[in-house]
């Protein structure tokens, strides 16, 4: 349940920039998580209304754009999408795939009300 | 609450040590709401005061584990500048990280000076087995965490008399899928598996496999009895992670430990 620890580190951030922003509240949290990074979106928004009770960031809504996973094949140069690390090149067969992108885990933006 | 002195310490983890029961640190700032920034001044921005209502959208862009990296590149500098290799020891539990600890550990400190962080939800049962091989030991207790985070192993860290140029090992919560993704400021994560939990564990938790450096198979002295193709799990493990150093040892009766500890030794050097 890593998804409980991650909740409190994303209120701990928005909560840090909303006050430095002078916000009453933050009514929107924009995140990106990446299909490779390791997180359950459903998992995470469920332990968020956990941790931010109390907060700033109490009635936010989470919204989660999930990006596919990129590989780059070591062999040809392909590049292709992959949800696995254990991708193969559709072309050369190769399973020395270098993963691009999908691993991504960001805040994108927090809308606050003033 | 914590049951040593009472205090509030909601799920936060704790360091133990060996032998001394009245010995307890908090490790505090993991997580919760205690950091507030009040920014009086400096700001562009214009505090108006008539007070209607106006949302905004400010873009952050920043990394959800940023924190946590941030501490962990400051340990991978204190470890650097020091001159200590650390290796973060991962698997499920009951896989026999700690058994391979007390195996490998009298061996390697005939080359440099070893200490141990233990990690663990609760008890000192692991500290107090890596204690009795004279090896400095911390225990940390998670106790609802799944995980190591940078700043336990930061507040661990300062609490072990670390030696210049040694050789400190991690051995993370048993887990397979949280501690993956919190770096610590090891050198090398190192995962083990033992021939009693299949051999396709590295295609059902792939990020563990793929963020390891070095892959343990572990218990090979039972291969003769289990339904275990270590082959496959070779095979598998190299399907994640095309990089990654295979071993296969048993902690139990010791057959495949000089080839890992005379790889470690050449790391040693290296490093």
């Amino acid at each position: 349940m890593h998804e409980m620890s991650i909740a409190l580190s994303i209120v701990e951030a928005v909560e840090a920039k909303a006050r430095e922003e002078g916000a009453a509240s933050i009514s929107g949290i924009d995140l990106v998580i990446g299909k490779l990074a390791g997180i359950e979106a459903e998992s995470l928004k469920f332990c968020f209304s956990a941790a931010a009770k109390g907060t700033l960031a109490e009635e936010a809504l989470l919204q989660v754009e999930e990006p596919e996973g990129m590989g780059e094949c070591g062999e040809c140069g392909r590049m292709f999408p992959v949800s696995f690390y254990y991708a193969e090149c559709p072309d050369c067969r190769s399973l020395r795939v270098k993963i691009v992108s999908g691993e991504e885990f960001l805040i994108q933006s927090i809308t606050i009300e003033e | 609450m914590c049951d040593t002195c009472g205090c509030s310490a909601d799920g936060g983890a704790v360091l133990r040590k060996p032998g001394l029961s009245d010995y307890h640190v908090h490790v505090t700032g993991s997580s919760g709401h205690g950091e507030h920034h009040h920014h009086e001044a400096g700001h562009d921005h214009e505090h108006h005061h008539h007070h209607e209502k106006k949302s905004r959208t400010i873009a952050l862009e920043q990394d959800v584990l940023q924190k946590n990296n941030l501490l962990a590149q400051r340990n991978r500098g204190y470890f650097e500048a020091r001159n200590i290799f650390a290796l973060n020891f991962l698997s499920s539990p009951g896989s026999g990280k700690t058994s391979l600890l007390e195996k490998i550990i009298p061996a390697l400190q005939q080359h440099i000076p070893v200490a141990v962080i233990e990690g663990d939800q609760q008890t000192t049962n692991d500290a107090d087995r890596i204690h009795a091989l004279g090896v400095p030991v911390i225990q940390i207790n998670t106790g609802s965490g799944c995980h190591l985070d940078a700043l336990m192993v930061h507040t661990a860290v300062k609490e072990l008399e670390l030696q210049d140029n040694s050789l400190l090992c991690i051995e993370n919560v048993g887990n397979l899928v949280c501690p993956a993704m919190f770096d610590l400021g090891e050198a090398l994560k190192v995962v083990i598996i033992s021939v009693t939990e299949g051999d396709d564990k590295p295609l059902k938790y792939p990020t563990m496999f793929h963020e390891a450096d070095i892959c343990i198979l572990n218990k090979i002295d039972l291969l003769p009895y289990v339904d275990f193709d270590a082959m496959k799990c070779r095979e598998n493990a190299l399907r994640v992670n095309h990089t990654l150093e295979w071993f296969e040892v048993s902690a139990k009766t010791g057959e495949g430990l000089p080839v890992l500890q005379e790889w470690i030794a050449n790391k040693l050097k290296q490093h």
